[in-house]
């Protein structure tokens, strides 16, 4: 029990509780004293000239409901905490109950997933309630980073384009929901040369995707991407492998324009994608890694 | 605050020294009849033969009355209520609480008397009590009688019956919850849930004890509403009233002889009135708060009355301004339109109006619209300015619905990638949903949250091949109120 700085504390606590039990047993004997009564029945005490106190006697039940509330909270406190930092016979504790409720809502859940465990992503994405599933898991625990139908936003992939960093067949797809994913491209700077380097590499980039560029700068810039293709690839279409983004492809994850590949290869990028195989399940993993693959297929039965 | 309180002491001339808990004493009520208990009747049979039967009554396929509590719908007849009519409840209890302050103002503790649960199952009890140990001598005979065959029978009979009605009630309350058919199939089968046999039992046994045992305690000390009453009446308010000046004095005359030749009043002090209160008091010393307004000593006395030739009345509904000034029912009843009761009166009416109207006009589904929590806009291919939401829809029917969604309030604001959605009976779903807006209408607008509206309208169920829900006339539509953001 940390939370008390000193037993004593504790102690304090025990007392109190005890001290206070027994003052109520000794406060309803103390009431319970026989009182003189006036012949009218009444108290004799008279307030505000007229009014006055009648003997209006309480219920024997009613007193025995009184002492049986602290003879309950006797009982209580001997089967749980209730006596400062003391446990109880029972050794209940919040944490306890908590991970009691969470394990039976563990298997009352895996009872729901069991049945698409063993299915492929292919059938499960035409099967109605396994996307119905998948969207809750999706929004509950993507849609702040990816958006609520998953088209993402400047640094947070669109999962729904077909173009994937880390590859998109399902398995991929579950790996990377499970062990999360860390994109890295250094800065690049030195290794291209000059700022001029760099802007020609920039306009070389924008020509791999037919994107206007200026034409000149771009074919000596294409000397430059060197420095660029043990990543990218020789024709700068990436490398799934290791996380590198296609350049040929419309796509911009971290903006278009001269301006922000410039930045990009001066300053470099760090962008985490983390790991969610602490906070889910397998089943639920499997599920919502087929829902996301099915974000991107031709023809969706998911249900947006 | 003018006398000082005086203390007694024990000596003082006729004190007395007492406990200030007593065993309260069992009350045998003798049982009555007559115009008020036949009204007692009618109102305990309406309500209980609502309160059994309802479970039992199919409609649309299911339960009529059904509060699934699980699925988190509430099944009235023909309406399906979701969490988030709760405002619904609100109004009922609203108009419950008018209704109680206007009949209580207008003729006391109506309620308390004919219709409350605590008097009807104690009324019900009392009549099984009747029946298997017969009346009210005997049953005080019986319970000074030592433990004999017939007691042991009579008394084993009386807590079967009892326990078997609160189990049953127990029962019905839960079959308002889990439906009754399939919990008798349950409970036919030992296959109850944890939390079904806890509240029959629960239910079925608080039943049995507040009905056989603790009866007008429950009115004494623990109902708030006996207490604040009182708040409510006034002189004008129509009270059982025992007509002193005309009982009194009170004393035993033989049958047809005129009680005021012999010097008396017409109160023949035969007790009659206090054997049949439920609450033991006794009415000839005026409004008390036990008083559960019952009129039971109505019936005893006009029974009485007619039997000993006066008129009938000597213990009546009456108020303290009529008796005090011997007013005659008629001026008596036109005090009830005075302004307390004109205001309960109105306010009820409003209340009952907007809910009934409001219930009636209910929209049959509820949608909500929230902003993406992700990103608060992009640009997306062409440059148009793209903002995401989230639409919550919610099918108030039991039939499925199909959805089409646009946009209000905003120059060439185009709705991306939505097709129709449809909703099974009775269910909710989040939606996403994105909205773009052409660069150049962007630029005119200039960065900022600008104002908009989704219409959201349930038209018809699809045609085949027609997937644009804008060429049909909505059904029904809702439009909710949201922003657009332009990046900077």
């Amino acid at each position: 029990m940390s939370d008390f700085f000193s037993d004593a504390w504790s102690i304090f606590i025990a007392a109190t509780t005890v001290v206070s039990l027994i003052a109520c047993l000794a406060l309803l004997a103390f009431a319970s004293r026989r009182q003189p009564m006036a012949g009218d029945n009444s108290t004799g005490h008279v307030f505000d000239d007229d009014l006055v106190e009648m003997n209006n006697p309480l219920p024997m039940w009613w007193v025995v409901l009184f002492v049986l509330t602290v003879v309950f909270s006797f009982v209580y406190i001997w089967f749980f905490p209730g006596l400062g930092a003391a446990a109880g016979s029972l050794g209940w504790t919040s944490r306890g109950e908590l991970a009691a409720d969470q394990a039976r809502a563990a298997e009352a859940m895996a009872k729901v997933y069991a049945p698409f465990a063993a299915l492929p992503a292919e059938a499960l994405s035409q099967d109605p309630k396994a996307m119905a599933i998948g969207q809750r898991l999706f929004l509950n625990s993507c849609s702040t980073c990816h958006g609520s139908d998953a088209r993402g936003s400047k640094g947070f992939p669109d999962l729904t384009d077909g173009d994937w960093l880390h590859g998109g067949t399902p398995e991929k797809i579950e790996e990377t929901i499970a062990l999360g994913r860390t994109g890295v491209m250094p800065p690049m700077a030195a290794a291209v040369g000059s700022a001029a380097d760099v802007h020609d590499v920039a306009n070389y980039v924008l020509s791999l995707s037919g994107d206007p560029h200026d034409s000149i700068a771009a074919s000596s810039g294409r000397r430059k991407f060197v420095a660029c293709a043990a990543c990218h690839g020789v024709d700068g279409k990436g490398n799934t492998a290791i996380g590198a983004p296609n350049l040929a492809d419309k796509v911009w994850l971290h903006g278009w324009g001269e301006q922000a590949i410039t930045e990009i290869v001066n300053k470099g990028k760090t962008n985490v994608m983390p790991a969610q195989g602490g906070r889910m399940t397998a089943g639920q993993i499997h599920l919502l890694a087929s829902y996301v693959w099915s974000l991107s297929q031709p023809r969706r039965v998911a249900q947006r | 605050m003018s006398r000082p309180i005086i203390p007694i002491v024990a000596e003082a001339a006729g004190a007395e020294s007492v406990s200030l808990y007593v065993s309260e004493a069992k009350i045998q009520t003798r049982a009555v009849s007559g115009w008020f208990a036949t009204w007692r009747w009618a109102i305990v049979w309406l309500t209980q033969i609502l309160f059994y039967g309802l479970p039992w009554l199919p409609w649309n396929g299911r339960q009529a009355v059904l509060l699934d509590l699980g699925a988190r719908r509430f099944y009235i007849f023909d309406m399906v209520l979701h969490p988030q009519d709760v405002v619904f409840l609100a109004g009922l209890l609203i108009l419950s609480a008018f209704t109680l302050f206007l009949f209580t103002a207008v003729a006391g503790r109506l309620w308390c008397g004919y219709a409350c649960p605590q008097t009807v199952y104690t009324e019900i009890f009392m009549w099984v009590e009747q029946l298997v140990e017969g009346s009210r001598q005997a049953r005080i005979r019986l319970d000074a009688a030592p433990w004999t065959p017939d007691k042991l029978l009579r008394r084993g009979g009386k807590q079967a019956v009892w326990l078997a009605i609160g189990l049953w009630t127990g029962f019905t309350f839960v079959a308002y919850f889990t439906p009754a058919r399939t919990l008798a199939a349950e409970l036919a089968g030992f296959e109850l849930g944890p939390w079904e046999t806890f509240w029959i039992l629960f239910y079925g046994l608080a039943t049995y004890g507040n009905a056989g045992y603790l009866r007008e305690q429950v009115c004494k000390y623990m109902c708030p509403y006996a207490r604040f009453q009182s708040a409510m009446f006034d002189r004008d308010t129509l009270i059982i009233s025992y007509d002193a000046e005309r009982g009194e004095p009170r004393g035993s005359r033989r049958r047809g002889v005129d009680a005021a030749s012999v010097g008396k009043g017409d109160c023949i002090d035969c007790t009659l009135c206090v054997q049949v209160c439920p609450t033991g008091i006794d009415i000839r010393k005026g409004l008390q708060y036990e008083c559960i307004g019952c009129a039971a000593c109505i019936d005893a006395c006009d029974g009485v009355m007619t039997l000993m030739g006066s008129p009938k009345g000597l213990i009546r509904y009456a108020t303290q301004n009529g008796i005090a000034h011997r007013w005659s029912r008629s001026r008596m009843w036109k005090r009830v339109g005075r302004p307390r009761v004109l205001v309960y009166g109105a306010i009820l009416l409003a209340i009952a109006t907007a809910f009934v109207t409001s219930l009636a006009l209910r929209a049959p589904f509820k949608a909500d619209v929230v902003r993406d929590r992700g990103a608060l806009a992009r640009l997306v291919e062409g440059g148009r300015i793209e903002n995401v939401y989230r639409v919550q829809l919610m099918n108030g029917t039991e039939q499925a619905q199909r959805f089409h969604v646009d946009v209000e309030g905003l120059a060439e604001a185009t709705v991306a990638g939505w097709s129709d959605v449809e909703l099974a009976p009775t269910e909710a779903r989040w939606v996403p949903l994105a909205v773009r807006v052409p660069p150049d209408v962007a630029r005119t607008l200039g960065p900022g949250a600008h104002p908009m509206r989704l219409r959201i309208a349930l038209v018809a169920p699809a045609v085949t091949g027609d997937s644009d829900g804008a060429a049909r006339a909505p059904l029904a539509e809702r439009r909710e109120k949201s922003t657009f953001v332009i990046p900077r």
